[in-house]
C-alpha cells in the first residue's frame, strides 16, 4: 500500500487518450455545416468588397450626372458603362452599391459590438453575482423590453439629426436586450460547475474567474447573439434611412437607396429591387452563419 | 504511516451552521434550509477524517465552508487556531485544496490539460514559465499520467484520467490539507480503487492531511484513520476507525455498516432496515432528526433532541448513550406509517 512508485507509472489505459481536439472536432463540425459555408462565404464576399470598394467601383458614388439620369441595368437594356444603371441624379448604381456595403457592414458591426459589450457586462454579473445585482439587471432588461426599438430611434435621430454616428450610437445603446438575456442565463448555467470552485478554491480574483473560467464557456452564444443583432442592426438602419431618420443623403446606404427609389417605383422597379435584394442576401448570409454556429458550438456544450 | 499525525487541529469548524433559503415553486414562501446546524469538528495534522453520509445531509456544503468557498451563517473557522475569513481565501488557497466529485465538471473543458494545472502556479506567480513548465511535469509523474497529455482538452480523457488531473491541479502547490469531496464516486468500480490508492500513496509521499468524504463508509473504512458520521446538518458520531465497529455505536452508524455488509455495498442505506426515506432537509422530524428510521427509537427521542455525549475517541449523539438521562429506560417508540 505504501509503494508508491504502483501509481507512478502509466497504467495501459492511459495509452488510451484518443480522439481530436475540441478544437479539430469544431472544425470538422464547422466545414461539414453546409449553411454555415454558404453563410460565411456570402460574407465573406461582401466584406472584401466593402474593404476594396475604391478598387472595385467603376466610378465615384457621389459624382452626378445630369445627362446620365436613370440609366437602366445591362440586363433591361442599359450599356457596360453603368452595368447597374443610374439613379435620379446619374450615379452609378453598382458603384454607390459597393460604397453601400461599408454603411451597413460598419452599423452592423459597430452597433452589434457597442450593445454586445453592454448587454454582455450586464448579463453575466447578473447571472454569476445574483441577488440584487440580477434583481437591477431584471429590471433594466424589462424596462428595454418595453419600449419599442423603431419608435425609440426614430424619436431620437429625429431630435439628434440623423448622420451614421448618430444611428450607430442608438442602435447600440438599443441592442443589448438579448445579448444580456443569453449571457445571463449561460453564466447561470456555468456558474455553479465545479471547475469554477477549483478557481476560487485555487486564489482566483472574481475578474480572472470572469474572464478565464465563465467567458471561454459563453463564448459561442455571445457569437451566435452577435450575428443575429448584427443583422438586426442592418435592417433597422435600412428602415431608418428609408425613412429618412437615418443615414443622410449623400452618403451610399442601401436603404437610402430603396428610399430614393420608391418614387420612380412603378417605372423603374429596379432601383428598388436591387439594393432589397442586396440587403436581403447579406442579412441571410449573417443569419446562416449565426445559425450555423449555433449548430456547429451546441454539441460541445451539452458533453 | 501516521508518524506526522499530532493532536493540533490545523483545522477546525466552531458551532458552524449554515442556513440556505429555498423556495418551493414559483409562488412559494422562501424557507430555511439548514444544511449545516452547530457543526464543531477538527481536522488534525496529518490524519485522515472520514466523513460519511447520505447524499444530501451537507458534507459539499461542509466543504465549502471548510474551502472558503462559502461563508458560514454562524460560528466560525480556523487554521491553526486563528479565525479565518472569506476574503483570505488567497492564502487558504496554498495551503487547502479540494477534489472534486466529478471530474467531467471539475475541469474546464476550454483548457488543455497543461493550463488547467498550471493555474494555481500562474495565479500565485510562482516560479517562472520554465518551472512551471517543469512543475506540471513532474505532477503528471507523480499522478501516473503521460507527459503527452499536456496539450490534450478534458473532452479527450476518461473519467479516471481526468481525475488524475484534478489531483495534479490540486497537488500542484504542495499543499497540506486536501478535501476530497467524494472523489471516486462519479468514476467506474474498475478505476475507483486505483483512484484510491493513488491518493493514499500521496499522502503519505506528502505528508498530506485529508478530509475525506463519500457517502459509502466503505471507502472511509479503508482510508481514514477517524470518521465523523453526518445525518441531516449534524455529525452524529465522531469516533475513530476501530471504535466505528463497535457494536455499541450510535444507530445511524449501525445502519450504514450493515449497508456495506449488504451484497450492493454503497447503495446508501438500505430502505429495508431504515423502514423510510431521508427526510427533507426543509421540514427536519422533531427530537432526533433520525427517529423516525431508528430501530431503537424511544419515545422522548421524538421531542428531546440528543446532546453530544463525549466518547473515548469523539462524541455521540443519540439518548441511548447519555447517562445522564432518566428517560433511557423508556418504552420503544410506536412509530407511525412505517
Ligand atoms: N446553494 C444552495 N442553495 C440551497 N440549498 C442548497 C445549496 N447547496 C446545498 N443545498 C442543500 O443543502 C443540503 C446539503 O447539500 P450538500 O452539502 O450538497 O449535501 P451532500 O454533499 O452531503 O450530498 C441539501 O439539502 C441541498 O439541497
Ligand atoms: S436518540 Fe433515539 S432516535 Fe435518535 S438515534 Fe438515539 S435512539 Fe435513535
Ligand atoms: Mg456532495
Amino acid at each position: 500500500m505504501s509503494d508508491a512508485t504502483t501509481n507512478m507509472t502509466p497504467d495501459p489505459m492511459l495509452e488510451a487518450i484518443v480522439g481530436p481536439t475540441p478544437g479539430q472536432m469544431l472544425r470538422k463540425r464547422i466545414f461539414g455545416h453546409q449553411g454555415l459555408m454558404i453563410g460565411v462565404v456570402v460574407l465573406g464576399i461582401l466584406v472584401l468588397v466593402a474593404i476594396f470598394a475604391p478598387l472595385l467601383a467603376p466610378h465615384d458614388p457621389y459624382a452626378q450626372s445630369l445627362m446620365a439620369r436613370m440609366k437602366p441595368p445591362v440586363f433591361l437594356g442599359g450599356t457596360w458603362e453603368h452595368p447597374l444603371g443610374t439613379d435620379h441624379l446619374g450615379r452609378d448604381y453598382l458603384s454607390r452599391l459597393i460604397y453601400g456595403a461599408r454603411v451597413s457592414l460598419l452599423i452592423g458591426l459597430v452597433a452589434a459590438t457597442i450593445s454586445g459589450v453592454i448587454g454582455t457586462a450586464m448579463g453575466v454579473a447578473a447571472g454569476y453575482f445574483g441577488g440584487k445585482v440580477d434583481a437591477v439587471v431584471t429590471y433594466l432588461i424589462n424596462v428595454r423590453l418595453a419600449m419599442p426599438v423603431v419608435l425609440v430611434a426614430l424619436a431620437v435621430v429625429a431630435i439628434l439629426g440623423g448622420s451614421l454616428q448618430v444611428v450607430i450610437v442608438v442602435l447600440g445603446l438599443l441592442l443589448w436586450d438579448r445579448f444580456a438575456v443569453v449571457m445571463r442565463s449561460s453564466t447561470l448555467q456555468v456558474r455553479g460547475r465545479e471547475y469554477v470552485a477549483a478557481a476560487k478554491a485555487v486564489g482566483c480574483s472574481t475578474p480572472r474567474v470572469l474572464m478565464s473560467e465563465i467567458m471561454p464557456n459563453i463564448a459561442n452564444n455571445l457569437i451566435v447573439v452577435m450575428t443575429l443583432e448584427m443583422a438586426h442592426a442592418i435592417l433597422l438602419e435600412a428602415a431608418l434611412s428609408f425613412l429618412g431618420l437615418g443615414v443622410q443623403p449623400p452618403t451610399p446606404s442601401w436603404g437610402l437607396m430603396v428610399s430614393e427609389g420608391k418614387n420612380m417605383m412603378l417605372f423603374e422597379p429596379w432601383m428598388v429591387l436591387i439594393p432589397g435584394a442586396v440587403l436581403f442576401v447579406l442579412v441571410l448570409a449573417i443569419n446562416l452563419m449565426g445559425d450555423g454556429l449555433r449548430d456547429v458550438t451546441a454539441p460541445e456544450n451539452r458533453s | 504511516m501516521s508518524t506526522t499525525e499530532t493532536n493540533h487541529p490545523v483545522l477546525e469548524l466552531r458551532n458552524v451552521s449554515k442556513t440556505y433559503t429555498v423556495k418551493q415553486g414559483m409562488f412559494g414562501k422562501p424557507k430555511p434550509l439548514k444544511a449545516i446546524n452547530d457543526v464543531s469538528l477538527s481536522l488534525n495534522r496529518g490524519e485522515v477524517l472520514g466523513l460519511v453520509g447520505e447524499s444530501g445531509c451537507g458534507k459539499s456544503t461542509l466543504a465549502k465552508i471548510l474551502l472558503g468557498l462559502e461563508d458560514p451563517t454562524k460560528g466560525e473557522v480556523r487554521v491553526d487556531g486563528e479565525v479565518i475569513g472569506a476574503t483570505d481565501r488567497r492564502t487558504l488557497a496554498r495551503r487547502i485544496q479540494p477534489i472534486f466529485q466529478d471530474p467531467y465538471s471539475s475541469l474546464n473543458p476550454r483548457k488543455s490539460i497543461e493550463d488547467i494545472i498550471s493555474l494555481p502556479l500562474r495565479v500565485h506567480n510562482i516560479g517562472d514559465s520554465n518551472s512551471q513548465d517543469k512543475a506540471v511535469r513532474d505532477i503528471l509523474d507523480i499522478v501516473g499520467l503521460p507527459q503527452r497529455v499536456m496539450r490534450t482538452y478534458p473532452s479527450q480523457m476518461s473519467g479516471g484520467q481526468r481525475q488524475r488531473v484534478a489531483i495534479a491541479r490540486a497537488l500542484i502547490m504542495k499543499p497540506e490539507i486536501v478535501i476530497c469531496d467524494e472523489p471516486t464516486s462519479a468514476l467506474d468500480v474498475s478505476v475507483q480503487s486505483q483512484i484510491l490508492n493513488l491518493l493514499n500513496d500521496l499522502r503519505a509521499e506528502f505528508n498530506l492531511t485529508y478530509l475525506f468524504i463519500s457517502h459509502d463508509l466503505a471507502v472511509v473504512e479503508h482510508l481514514a484513520t477517524r470518521v465523523a458520521v453526518m445525518y441531516l446538518g449534524r455529525i452524529v458520531e465522531e469516533s475513530s476507525v476501530g471504535g466505528l465497529f463497535d457494536t455499541s455505536g450510535h444507530p445511524y452508524t449501525q445502519a450504514l455498516l450493515k449497508s456495506v455488509l449488504t451484497p450492493e455495498a454503497g447503495k446508501g442505506v438500505p430502505d429495508t432496515e431504515l423502514g423510510m426515506e431521508y427526510p427533507n432537509p426543509i421540514a427536519p422530524p422533531s427530537g432526533c432528526h433520525f427517529h423516525p428510521r431508528c430501530p431503537m427509537a424511544m419515545t422522548h427521542c421524538a421531542s428531546i433532541p440528543p446532546r453530544p455525549v463525549p466518547t473515548p475517541e469523539g462524541h455521540v449523539e443519540c439518548h441511548l448513550f447519555d447517562s445522564e438521562n432518566d428517560h433511557n429506560t423508556g418504552a420503544p417508540l410506536v412509530r407511525e406509517g412505517v
